[in-house]
């Protein structure tokens, strides 16, 4: 956090109504999302309970199990949850697009849509990869043959969850962590774990404060929690008797009483689930609301690249993905996932104010106002060469913490390079000396409006520069550092069948 | 009885005290720097309880599902079944472990009895007795009961763990049903199982300690044992708990020396509820509350978690104006200050910084500009 978000947290519990952070959204938002909202057993990953789902308020579908420790039940369960996420994939593979070739790529198709899954909260995205990691493996042969549905879920929900880790990336996200880039709260991030109590400080119901209608929301039978796992005193007092019911009746045979059993239980979950499905609705018109930048949709055409890589690989019969990744795997990948980082991190300031004041709080971006300029100052190059280096002064009383050499980019003149020439300080005031080195012409034709005039306010960030790829050695040639050379596959070997 | 003795209990009034379970003794190292839990643990007052009288029942939340309880027992059972023949088994298989011919020795009861201190003195001759004869080692004692001074006072561990020797060294085997996915597991369950297992090791070698036997007969490395994957299939792992074991212990000494932060109660303060004979509490939660407030807390939003009277001290450090209430970010954001309005007023500048505010001061004068520009207003 920076102190810009400090000093909102300051203010909304103060004024007793959360504060705007960044009015800007960096992240794709679907036209219909999938929202998925999973419920399980408390302390056990492997009795999912119920899901609510659907791709719009109205339409919403409820997913129930009976009696969770029950396998025929949960692997119906299953089946029906892999039904919904792989109609709703596939709803996103019709139309394409064509990109032509460039200098590093063939021509090559990709979707023109993605599939976009929507959670409550942090908690229910892991379980959704949980959830992947538990399907993926089983078989559709032998002993326990499960529908291929099933592990074509488990592939997928990976896939979303490996793809959540990616910064910037759209194709699954939760709502919790979307709305506290856009709103401080008056309370602490560990209690903005709660989507109910973030909302509450955002909108609190008429007559009421943030902080009222937030503590309002941590009693369970007002505002059940959002899951994934189940409210301990719902469980006691309600969901534990009923599946007895159930185990009665179903020892009993009599299928009139488990059918009723059954509806009862579907009745109290979708009274558990129904608040959040509520809750979900509200963030995302709250998200909705703000207008996207430009760098969303470049992510998201990054993100329909992957979703079309998957797909094929899917297509190809592509095996689970391993338990672990191979060490040159991992390695790759968090590379991978550093870049973007850098990239999505950069992106960011140039497009939003409120990210560029955070990082002007943090010394590692400054604005100010233009007080002189030479702006056809030429310097001689060590070749003898005459070549434009027009500098110029900002002052400002940011307390700027880069050190002089380093290059920077501004956000109003994107094609431009500058360095920093000089930094005296005066007090707490700066005036940085500024030199352009790229985007300023030559001697003989300087460009106009490379320079600044004086007097306009002016703000510069540091230029992540280009992060290129990391040369990694060949697959077959990997360093015993990194487990060297992999001896074969072993994803293919499922796991045994479940009791 | 130590005249701290004595005043903890008339801290604590009328009820008995709580017993402590290891799951309560390893609660202790969370927030160590709250003199009122510190006192209120020490005196064995029933937080939970006082909470609700105040006006701050816990959530349903806090409490376990019937579900968790029952996966629990069921996993524990079938881990012990057979006189712990697949336990046996775990130990050899997983971590390759020579163990000899073992029998089994059940201390939940002794001979139908299960008073505490009987089966307390049972536990106690047999483990001294395998300690001072390492050779004739190879038996499991499960649910062994044993005693460790918490806040001056002896309490008895309630076990849920397994203890055996081999090799001349006590091991302690804890048993949790959380599962291990792929060699992971949830962070938090494991450091709680951790610091549980300490709390074991700790007694274990005070028992020893107190007899002058050697406490390194007492191995640091806890076996946790538990279901593998998604299957209901067990599996063992050793847990260096080394840390904890100093952690506790440390904790421990401190609250050992809890007169200091009795001297400076007032007198007569106490946080008795004067049980009517029902049970109910008679006692004015105003004033019970006023008792609460005359100990100073030290509130962290983490105590939500692991504090049954969070909710109390919560209220009162809102009402206070505290900044902890937006948790350690901010807190260390804002260095040195530590109230809401004092954060504020320096940033409009409506207050003068004193000498060590003068750079966070500066600093939050800064963002306020920013943030008023960004919102359009005047700075």
């Amino acid at each position: 956090m920076t102190l810009l978000t400090s000093l909102a947290r300051l203010e909304a519990a103060a004024s007793g109504r959360a504060r705007p952070l960044s009015q800007v959204r960096h992240r794709r938002l679907a036209g219909q999302p999938l929202v998925i909202i999973p419920l399980t057993l408390a302390g056990d990953p492997d009795t999912p309970v119920a899901a609510m789902t659907g791709t719009s308020r109205a339409d919403q579908h409820l997913l129930a199990v009976p009696q969770p420790r029950d396998r025929d039940l949960r692997l119906g369960f299953l089946t029906g949850l892999a039904q919904i996420v792989l109609g709703y994939i596939a709803s996103r593979q019709h139309a394409t697009e064509v990109l032509p070739a460039t200098r590093n790529h063939e021509e090559r198709r990709r979707y023109a849509d993605a599939p976009q899954i929507l959670v409550p909260n942090r908690a229910a995205r892991d379980y959704l990869g949980l959830l992947g990691r538990s399907t993926r493996f089983q078989r559709t042969d032998g002993p326990f043959p499960v529908d291929p549905a099933v592990p074509a879920l488990g592939k997928w929900l990976t896939f979303f969850a490996d793809s959540a880790d990616q910064p910037g990336s759209a194709l699954l996200a939760d709502l919790t962590s979307l709305l506290a880039e856009h709103w401080a709260s008056g309370q602490s991030p560990l209690e903005d774990a709660s989507l109910a109590a973030q909302l509450a400080w955002i909108d609190p119901p008429p007559g009421m404060t943030g902080l009222q209608a937030a503590l309002a929301t941590e009693d369970p039978l007002r505002c059940p929690p959002a899951g994934p796992a189940t409210d301990p005193g719902f469980d006691q007092a309600i969901l534990e008797p009923l599946v007895r019911n159930y185990d009665r009746a179903a020892q009993a045979g009599s299928q009139a009483g488990t059918d009723r059993a059954a509806a009862e239980i579907t009745s109290a979950l979708r009274g558990q689930l129904e608040p959040t499905w509520n809750a979900v609705g509200d963030a995302m018109s709250l998200l909705r609301a703000l207008p996207e930048t430009a760098g969303a949709a470049r992510r998201w055409a990054t993100d329909r690249d992957s979703f079309t890589r998957f797909s094929s690989y899917i297509g190809d019969g592509g095996l689970p993905q391993p338990r672990r990744d191979h060490a040159a795997t991992a390695a790759a990948r968090l590379d991978r996932l550093e870049r973007a980082q850098a990239a999505y991190d950069a992106e960011r300031a140039l497009e939003d104010p409120f990210i560029l004041a955070e990082l002007r709080t943090a010394g590692e971006a400054f604005a100010g106002e233009v007080v002189s300029a030479q702006p056809s100052r030429t310097t001689t190059t060590t070749a003898g060469r005459t070549i434009l280096r027009p500098r110029f002064t900002v002052r400002t009383d940011d307390p700027v913490r880069i050190e002089p050499g380093r290059v920077l980019i501004c956000p109003t003149r994107p094609g431009q390079r500058i360095r920093i020439a000089d930094l005296p300080r005066t007090g707490t005031d700066a005036e940085v000396v500024l030199e352009v080195i790229q985007g300023m012409g030559t001697p003989a034709k300087p460009k106009p409006g490379a320079v600044p005039p004086l007097g306009e306010l002016v703000s510069y960030t540091i230029d992540p520069g280009y992060w290129a790829q990391r040369d990694f050695p060949p697959v077959d040639q990997t360093p015993w550092t990194h487990g060297g050379p992999p001896v074969r596959q072993r994803a293919d070997q499922a796991e045994e069948p479940q009791s | 009885m130590t005249s701290a003795d004595s005043r903890l209990d008339r801290l604590r009034g009328s009820t008995p005290p709580l017993s402590h379970t290891a799951r309560t003794v390893a609660a202790l190292t969370a927030n160590p720097g709250c003199a009122r839990r510190a006192l209120m643990d020490a005196a064995g007052a029933d937080k939970a309880v006082i909470a609700a009288h105040v006006g701050f029942p816990q959530a349903s939340g806090a409490s376990q599902s019937p579900f968790a309880l029952a996966r629990g027992a069921i996993f524990e059972t079938q881990v012990k079944t057979g006189g712990g023949a697949d336990l046996i088994r775990l130990l050899r298989d997983r971590l390759r472990l020579a163990l000899p011919e073992v029998s089994y020795s059940d201390l939940e009861s002794v001979g139908g009895n299960t008073d505490r201190d009987v089966r307390y003195q049972r536990t106690r001759a047999l483990l001294l007795r395998a300690a001072r004869h390492p050779d004739q080692a190879g038996t499991l004692y499960d649910h062994p009961l044993l005693k460790l001074q918490v806040g001056g006072h002896l309490a008895y561990l309630e076990p849920d763990v397994v203890a055996f020797q081999i090799g001349g060294k006590f091991h302690v085997i804890e048993i949790k049903s959380f599962a291990v996915i792929d060699g992971q597991a949830d962070e938090e369950s494991v450091a709680a199982a951790a610091m549980q297992a300490a709390a074991y090791i700790l007694a274990l070698q005070d028992l020893l300690t107190a007899e002058s036997l050697p406490t390194g007969a007492v191995s640091t490395d806890a076996i946790l044992v538990t279901p593998e994957n998604f299957s209901r299939q067990a599996t063992a792992t050793f847990i260096d708990v080394r840390k904890q074991v100093s952690t506790l212990r440390r904790q421990l000494a401190r609250m050992t020396r809890i007169d200091l932060l009795l001297d400076a109660l007032p007198a007569g303060l106490t946080f008795d509820l004067a049980p009517e004979p029902d049970g109910n509490p008679s006692r004015s939660p105003g004033d019970l509350a006023g008792a609460l407030e005359a100990v100073p807390a030290r509130y962290q939003p983490r105590c939500l978690q692991t504090c049954e009277l969070a909710g109390f001290c919560r209220d009162e450090a809102r009402a206070a104006g505290a900044l902890t209430v937006l948790g350690s970010v901010v807190r260390d954001d804002l260095g040195g200050l530590d109230s809401i309005s004092t954060a504020l007023a320096l940033a409009s500048g409506s207050r003068e910084p004193s000498a060590d505010q003068a750079d966070i001061a500066r600093a939050l004068r800064h963002a306020r500009n920013l943030s008023n520009t960004l919102s359009g207003g005047a700075a």
